[in-house]
This record gives C-alpha cells, structure tokens and sequence, in this order.
C-alpha cells in the first residue's frame, strides 16, 4: 500500500478515524453536544476529503476496493445522510432518558459500512462492508432500550440480518466454487466465457445472493422485517435505515450486477422482474391498510425499492443514471419525512399516528409545508424531486421497452397516490373538526432540526426544478462504473 | 421573456398572498387581484400589440417565445410559446382568474392566504400548459396544476370535499402517467429515427411511427385529455369536484381546467398523430355525441343546482369534441368559440350558484323556489346565462354551437342530427331552473340581498362579453386563424387551406374536407 492508496482511501480512514475519535471522547467527558460536534466535524472533513481522493481516482487499493467516481459520489451521499441523521438524533435524543452519546459512535460506524460496500468490487469486501453496517444497525435500531418497541425492532433485525447474511455467504461459496475468484471483473471475463450455466452452481449462487440483496433492500419477498423495524426504531435510526444502508446496497447491486454482466442472464431478469412487480404490488396495497405513518413509510420504501429496481432491470448506463438520480431523490426525501417524524416525537413515544398529523396545518404551517413537499414528492409530484426520479425511471423503463413493468409502475404507483392523500387530508383538516382528539401541546422545534429541514426541503426544489447540475454530477459519476 | 412574467406574476403573488395572509385577510385578495389583472392587461396588450403578426401567417406561428435549456443532457427546453389560440386560451385564464379571486372574496374566511397561493399556483399552471410546446414542460405544468386544485377542494370544499378531492386527483393522476408513458415513448422513438434527443413539439411533429404504435401513442394522449374534458365515460370525477368545490374552483375547474383537455386534443393529439387521429375519429365523435346527451339527461335530472350546472358541461364539451375530431376549419373555430363562451356562461352560472348558497345555505331547487320576487335582478342573471348556455343566438354559446354542428355536418350526418337532440335537451333543463328554483310563489318566504355591487361589477362585464361573441365574433375568428392553418398543416403535409379574403372568412372550405386529413 502506497501513498496514492492512502489518499484514495482517505474518505474511509476519516471516518474510521472520527468513530475512535468519538469513542475516546466519551471516555474523558460525557456530553451529549461535544459527541455530535466530533461526528459531525469528522463527517465534514470525510467529506472534503472526497475531493482530494478524487483527484487520484480511479484507484483500485488493494483487491478489496476500487474507489473511484461512481464510489465516491455515493460515499458522499452516504456522508451526507449520515450527517442528516446525527443532527435529527440530537434533536430527538435530547428528549430521551439514558447515554445518548455512543449512537454516535454506531452511526459512524455504519456509515463506514455502507461506504466500504459501495467500493467494493470483491466478494470479501462485499461481505465485510456489509457486516460491519448490519451490526452497527443491530444496536442502533434497540437503541431506545427503556421501551418496547425498540427492543423488538432489534432482535427482529438481529434475527433476520444474520440469517440472510448466511445466505448471501453461502451464495457467495457457491459462486466460488464455480469460478473460482472472488473478484467481480474476473466473474465477468469467466461468465463472458460461457460455461453451461444449467450444470453450473451459478444459478444457485445467484440465487442466494439474491435472497441476501432483497432482504437489505426490503423487497418482496424478503420484506417482512420492514415495518416492524421502522415502527419500533428511534424515527431517525429509522431515516438511516432506509436511506444509508438501503442506498448502500443498491449502489453494490448496480456494480455488481452491471460489473459482472450478470443482469444479462435471463432468468436473474426474471427473478428481478418478479421481484419489482411483487414489491410495488404489494408495498402499495399494504400501506392502505395501514395507520402509523411510519409503518406507511416502510411500505412505501418497499414500492419505492420496487421502482428502482424497474430502473435497474433497464439495463445499461442511462438505466444506471436513473437508478442513482432517483436515489438522490428518495434519500432528500425520506430524510425529509422521518425528520419530520422526529421533530414530533417526544420522550415517550414516536410521533407516528396519523392523529399526530391531524390539523398541523393550522398549528404549525411551516412544518406541514415541508411534510406536504415530501409527501408530494414521494408520490412524485412536479416541483419535487421525487417527480424528476420518477421521470427518469419511467423513462429509462420505457427507453429498454419494459412496458409491463411500468405499467405496473404506473398503476401501483397511482394506488399509492390514496395513502400519501390520507395523510394529507389529515395535515389539513381544520381545527375545529379535530379539536377533542388532537394533543393541546407540541414539541418546541429544535433550532438543528429546524436547520437541517429547511436545508432538505431547498435541496428537494432545487432538484425539482432545475435538476441540471445534479445530472451533470451522477453522468459523470455513473460514467466510471464498468458495465458489461 | 415576457411569457415567463406571465406565469411569475402569479407564482410570486400566490407566496405573497400566503405570508401576508398571518397578518390579515384583506391583503391576500388584494394582491392576488393585482397580480391577475396586470397579466390579463399584459395578455391584452400583447394581443393588441401583436394583432398585425397574429393574423398575417408568418412562417412561425409562434409571435412570442421563451427557449431556455433547461436539463440539457436530456434535451429538455424550457420553451413557452404563443400563437393565437394560446393567446386567446390566456385572457381567458386570466379574466376568469380575475373572477374566481372576486367570488372567493366573501365566502372564503378560513385559511385566506394559504387558499390564494393555491390559487394563483392553479393558473400559473394553466398559463403554462397552454404556453409549453416542449413536451416534457408540458407535462410537468400539467401535473402541476393538479395540486393546488387538490387542495382548494379538499381544504375549501363542501360536504364531501375529501371523496371529490380524492378521486378528482386519482382520475387526473393516472391518465396523466398514461400521457407520460406516450410522451416517453414518442420521445425515445423520435431519438431512434433521428439521433436527437428532443422533447421539442415541432421536432416531435412528423416523427415517423407505424400505424399501429401511432395509434397506441395517440390513445395516450387522448385518454389524458379525455379525462380532463370530460369525456363520456371518463367524466365521474368531474360532477363531485364541481359539486363540492369552492365557488372559485368551480369556475376554474369549469372554465379552465377543461379546456386544457380540449387544447391539449387540439394541440398535441392530433397535428402529433394525424393518421390516429383520422381512424379513430369515427369513436371519438361517437362518444362525444354520447357525452352531449347523456350530459343533458344527467343534468335535466339533478335536484343539486350546482350538480346540473356541472353536469351541462359534459354535454358541452361534448361538442368541443365532436368539432376537435371533425377538424375542418368551420367546425374547429367553432370548437374555439365553444371553449371561450362555456368557460364564461358556465362560470357566471357557478357563481351566481355560489351567491345563491352564501346567501340561503342550500343548493336544493325545491328548498329554493319562488326566488324571483326576492331577488329580482339576480334572477335575471341567472336567466341570461341559462339561456346563454343553452345556445340562444345572439350570445356566444350560439355561434360555437352552430358552427361546430355546421363543420360536423360535412363529415356525419348522423352526429350532427343527435347533437342537435342534445340541444333540445338542455332547453329542458335550463328551463327546469328557472321554474323550479326562480318561478312560482315565494312557498319558503326567502327574503335575501339581491346582487351587490361586486357582484354586478362581475356580472356585467360576462355578459357584455358573450353578448359580443354572439354578435360580433370575428376578431376571435381572425386570432384563432393562423394558429388553426398551422394545426391543419401539421396534420396533413400538403396545404389543403389557401390563404382567404378577410370577408369570407367562414366560406373557405369549398371541398367539403370529410374529417381529418389523411396524411
């Protein structure tokens, strides 16, 4: 390893770096504020730093990782969220009882993870990234340990997590034994090759692998976790959950597939077809029966993960660009929601009944605005940018003649329209039809959370409406990634 | 440039409105009205300015442009436009915008500054839709408008206002992301053929598609804009949201919203697909028919005054479709005329509908009765525009009415007879309403303020306008003209028009064109 290495790799050590850094912290002095000031500086510099390993990128460091644009540009995002989510967590942690500075050190560490995975094109690195963010997300999802919710949360995602990790492992074993690398660009050369794939353990392989990507993703079949986990975690654990460690993945699902040509094989198109029509299907029905709006989220997510992947399944490097410019979207977004959520949470419990909307209209306009562009732009409505991914989406579907699945797209996505309304019509009831079952007094804003949903819901316009620069960005970035 | 103001007055009022809306009531009306008679008064200016290029065909039709690249690495333009029948679809957006400020000036008192940002953001919508000519701005105004409108019935409305809303923005949202689908679909072929990226309306113009994809691609557009007009059997969301809406939605909803459906059927689906267009006329001119007598049928037998008026505009965007799917000259500026004068008949109607709800709190007919003696001049109004919207000669409805049935006599017979039975139709019901709701003794002895002063000072001028119409059409004719030629050129490549002597302008189609040229 070299110096070049060490300046490709420089994102990633920050990070490392400020999870110690943080931890030590802890041990001289407990305070609530100076843990989020060290996070966030350390996530700051990882930040800047992403320019100067830029400058040496593209730079394969070790077998394990290749850092270069399309790398970075999602590390960045992760950074990004990360940054988000710490500051929605001292808003909301301020409100709870007991330590409250070591989930900083958890989130850090599960950034490192997500970052580690989106830089991987090795079997080994694949797994060790993802294994480093599945643990952080263990505690982080109990963290709230005085109430019950949390607690469930964590053993569920414990339980399901390592068992899927299994499978992704042994997915991964039988892949090996076939080729006999761990390597993506090798499994490309070797699948290119053509081998009797029916004879072969490729399919089996893939297969597993498949079973370990869903699960991460939340997508049908392998959702089940999903609205459990949102409801019960801390609502800005829950924001991180759906956006670093989900983003994570589908940024690895794009390298990996597209690096190794595996989305060629007919049947992983299938198997993903299926899966994209199940989630959006079955994401969008379920959340009507819903009434937490977390648990709505969380089915929402499952649709969403639907969408992109009709984007993934387009194939090539446009499809690749809508992947990633409706990924942005969904992580301004969801951020943006859970935020929301979070800054209406108090002590003693998450602000996630729809009776906690009812009315914040006339209560608290501001708010409710910002809630009302999330919503909209969930459902993908001009003006946001959710409306600019779901353009790009439908456009990269219908640009690989995918017309079955969009308009499953199309269809599920307007059954989704009625529960983003039902929330809606709740924000904007008027008082006095609501005057007995809504609660006298709401949490005071925290002037960070205020901050950072002012800063989301410019950069959710902005998207919107003038998504040049943004593209500019991901073309560059997508244009990196080695597709087969 | 000047077109961009256009839709940034209103954008900008629409946010004054609402901050200044915490301080108090009044300002938020006033500042939206400004906003909305300085565009009608730049909108009039430019069409006084321009009278002389709008009505001499120049190569391009476009008299005014805006061309901003917007997302260039996908070619997309922020590309507004005027001809004449966009200029003529803007004033009037903007007179009725004038009006639906002035109605909601009483009834609306809750929530003031939130309900005229949504407001003026509705007609910023429309503006744009009838100003994009790139395809992706279209879209994206088209869904634009969509929102605010959701929130005017659902925050503002009646008794049901939640249900209307609801199903209002289902029914708009889907075939909407049909429209989109073709948009994409159009755009991505268009780039097969050419190499270019273009969401552009002019190079889209001529793409060549086979019969089969132009048809699919065709119905596209159509179902969007069918579900917008509304079209028999796609109008069930139309008589909730005019129903339950706000006065002020009503008439936008009635006056403009509509006509967007009935532009976009002009603009787009068939100078796009002429060849569609000409095989699946004979259907669309069916279902037109269907819609201008089921319309009348439906609307004889409400008791719901508002509900009748919604349902008479079925019935007579029936004949915007019939005409549109005609598409000679004679039926098309009838079409036009059409759009123009229900926009203003069926929009006073609403609002003296509102007036009457303010002032006795129901919309039952038989909870009505016997109002003429309370209400004397308002009665009168009532009873213009009624008539006026059953097509008395005289008042604009008439010529629309009568020319669209004249341009469809050359292509059906068959649908011109049973248009007219529509008409006989409507008589019934527009004279239900003056017997049932204004004739008769004064049973529940109402006792209420006749029109006050803002009230005839919106009235008045609506009737001088359609009464202008009626009599004297021909500047609307002389505006539409270019614009139209060029819809006709698009459709069919050779010119079948040759340019006309200003005296004969309705005399022009000597050969009987039968429907859509075939290309």
């Amino acid at each position: 390893m070299n110096a070049t290495d060490l300046i490709a790799m420089l994102p990633l050590l920050v990070v490392t770096a400020a999870a110690v850094v943080v931890m030590v912290a802890i041990c001289i002095r407990r305070s609530h504020l100076l843990a989020v000031w060290l996070t966030a500086a350390g996530l700051i510099v990882a930040f800047v730093s992403l320019w100067k390993a830029a400058s040496v990128s593209p730079a394969q460091v070790t077998p394990l990782l290749i850092i270069d644009d399309y790398a970075l540009f999602y590390i960045g995002l992760i950074i990004a969220a990360t940054l988000v989510t710490v500051i929605l967590s001292y808003g909301y942690l301020e409100n709870q009882q007991g330590y409250r500075e070591e989930l900083y050190v958890l989130i850090l560490t599960a950034a490192l993870g997500s970052s580690v995975m989106v830089a991987s094109n090795h079997f080994v690195s694949f797994f060790l990234g993802l294994e480093i963010l599945s643990v952080a997300l263990y505690a982080m999802n109990a963290y709230v340990c005085n109430r019950k919710l949390p607690l469930e949360a964590g053993i569920k995602y414990l339980v399901l997590a390592a068992v899927s990790a299994a499978f992704l492992l042994f997915g991964m074993a039988l892949i090996y034994a076939q080729l006999g690398t761990l390597q993506f660009g090798q499994i490309a050369s070797m699948l290119m090759g053509g081998i009797a794939y029916e004879k072969s353990l490729i399919y089996p392989g893939m297969a597993l692998m498949i079973t370990g990507i869903g699960f991460k993703l939340a997508v049908v079949p392998f959702h089940m976790w999903t609205p459990d986990v949102y409801e019960g975690a801390p609502a800005p654990v829950t924001a991180f959950v759906a956006t670093v460690s989900k983003g994570g993945m589908v940024a690895l699902l794009l390298r990996y597939f597209y690096e190794t040509g595996a989305y060629r094989l007919h049947s992983v198109f299938v198997v993903f077809s299926i899966i994209a029509i199940a989630s959006m299907i079955a994401g969008n029905l379920l959340a009507l029966l819903q009434s937490n709006v977390k648990r709505i989220l969380a089915y929402s997510s499952i649709a969403h993960l639907g969408y992109i992947l009709v984007a993934f399944l387009a194939g090539g490097n446009r499809a690749a660009e809508a992947v990633t410019i409706y990924l942005v979207a969904y992580f301004v977004t969801t951020l943006g929601a859970f935020g929301v959520v979070s800054v209406l949470s108090n002590g003693e419990r998450d602000a996630d009944s729809i009776e906690d909307y009812e009315s914040l209209f006339w209560r608290r306009p501001v708010l409710a605005g910002i809630f009302t562009l999330m919503l909209l732009s969930l459902a993908g409505i001009p003006l946001t940018a959710g409306f600019i991914g779901k353009f790009f989406v439908v456009a990269s579907g219908t640009s690989s003649s995918l017309y079955g699945l969009v308009f499953v797209l199309v269809v599920t996505s307007v059954v989704g329209l009625f529960y983003y309304l039902r929330i809606l019509v709740a924000l904007y009831r008027s008082l006095a039809e609501t005057a007995k079952t809504v609660p006298a007094a709401l949490p005071s804003l925290s002037r960070s959370g205020s901050f950072v949903l002012a800063g989301l819901t410019v950069l959710l316009v902005w998207i919107g409406v003038y998504p040049g620069p943004f593209l500019d960005i991901i073309q560059h970035a997508v244009s990196t990634l080695r597709i087969f | 440039m000047i077109l961009v103001w256009l839709i940034a007055i209103l954008l900008v009022a629409g946010i004054l409105a609402e901050i200044s809306g915490r301080i108090s009531t009044l300002w938020p009306r006033v500042i939206s009205l400004a906003a909305v008679i300085l565009d009608f008064a730049i909108a009039l200016v430019l069409w006084r300015g321009h009278s002389a290029e709008i009505t001499l065909a120049t190569q391009n039709e476009w008299f005014k442009e805006v061309d901003w690249s917007w997302v260039p690495q996908y070619g997309i333009h922020f590309h507004l436009a005027m001809d004449g029948l966009s200029l003529l679809m803007i004033v009037l957006t903007f007179l009725l915008g004038i009006m639906s400020v002035l109605a909601s000036w009483n009834e609306i008192q809750e929530g003031v500054g939130f309900f005229h940002l949504n407001l003026m953001w509705i007609l910023a919508g429309i503006v744009g839709v009838f100003l994009s000519v790139d395809l992706f701005l279209f879209y994206f105004m088209w869904e634009l408008m969509l929102v605010p409108m959701y929130f005017l019935i659902a925050i503002w409305g009646h008794e049901r206002r939640i249900y209307a809303a609801v199903k209002f923005f289902i029914f708009t949202q889907i075939s909407g992301l049909l429209m989109l689908i073709a948009i994409l679909t159009l755009y991505f072929i268009h780039h097969s053929v050419t190499g270019v990226y273009s969401y552009e309306y002019k190079d889209l113009l001529g793409t060549a598609l086979t019969p089969h994809t132009a048809m699919l691609l065709m119905l596209g557009f159509f179902i969007a804009f069918a579900v917008k007009l509304p079209m028999f059997p796609f109008h069930t969301w139309l008589p909730d949201a005019h129903t339950e809406a706000p006065t002020a939605g009503s008439v936008i909803l009635a006056g403009l919203l509509l006509k967007t459906g009935a532009y976009g059927m002009l603009r787009f689906v068939v100078p796009l697909f002429p060849g569609a267009a000409h095989q699946f006329a004979p259907i669309a001119m069916l279902l037109g028919v269907i819609g201008i007598i089921y319309g009348s049928v439906l609307a004889f037998g409400q008791t719901d005054l508002k509900r009748l008026v919604a349902y008479t505009s079925v019935s007579h965007l029936g004949f915007a479709l019939v005409g549109i799917f005609a598409w000679n000259p004679i039926a098309l500026q009838g079409v036009l005329i059409v759009m123009i004068a229900h926009g203003i008949s069926t929009g006073a109607l609403f609002m003296l509908v509102g007036g009457l709800q303010e002032r006795t709190h129901t919309r039952e007919m038989d909870r009505l009765r016997g109002l003429w003696a309370t209400v004397p001049v308002m009665s009168g109004v009532v009873m213009f525009f009624a008539i006026a919207s059953i097509g008395l000669p005289g008042l604009g409805d008439f010529v629309g009415e009568f020319l669209t049935l004249l341009g469809t006599y050359r292509v059906s017979l068959g649908v011109t007879v049973a248009a007219v039975i529509g008409i006989l139709i409507s008589t019934l019901y527009a004279l239900k309403v003056i017997q049932r709701a204004f004739h008769g003794p004064n049973a529940h002895v109402w006792s209420l303020p006749d029109l006050g002063k803002r009230e005839l000072l919106m009235m008045i001028p609506m009737m001088l306008i359609l009464l202008w119409i009626g009599l004297y059409p021909q500047p609307l004719f002389r505006t539409f003209e270019p614009a139209m030629r060029k819809l006709q050129q698009y459709a069919a490549p050779q010119p079948v028009l040759t340019a006309v002597p200003e005296t004969h302008q309705l005399s022009y189609d000597q050969n009987g064109l039968p429907g859509i040229n075939r290309r």
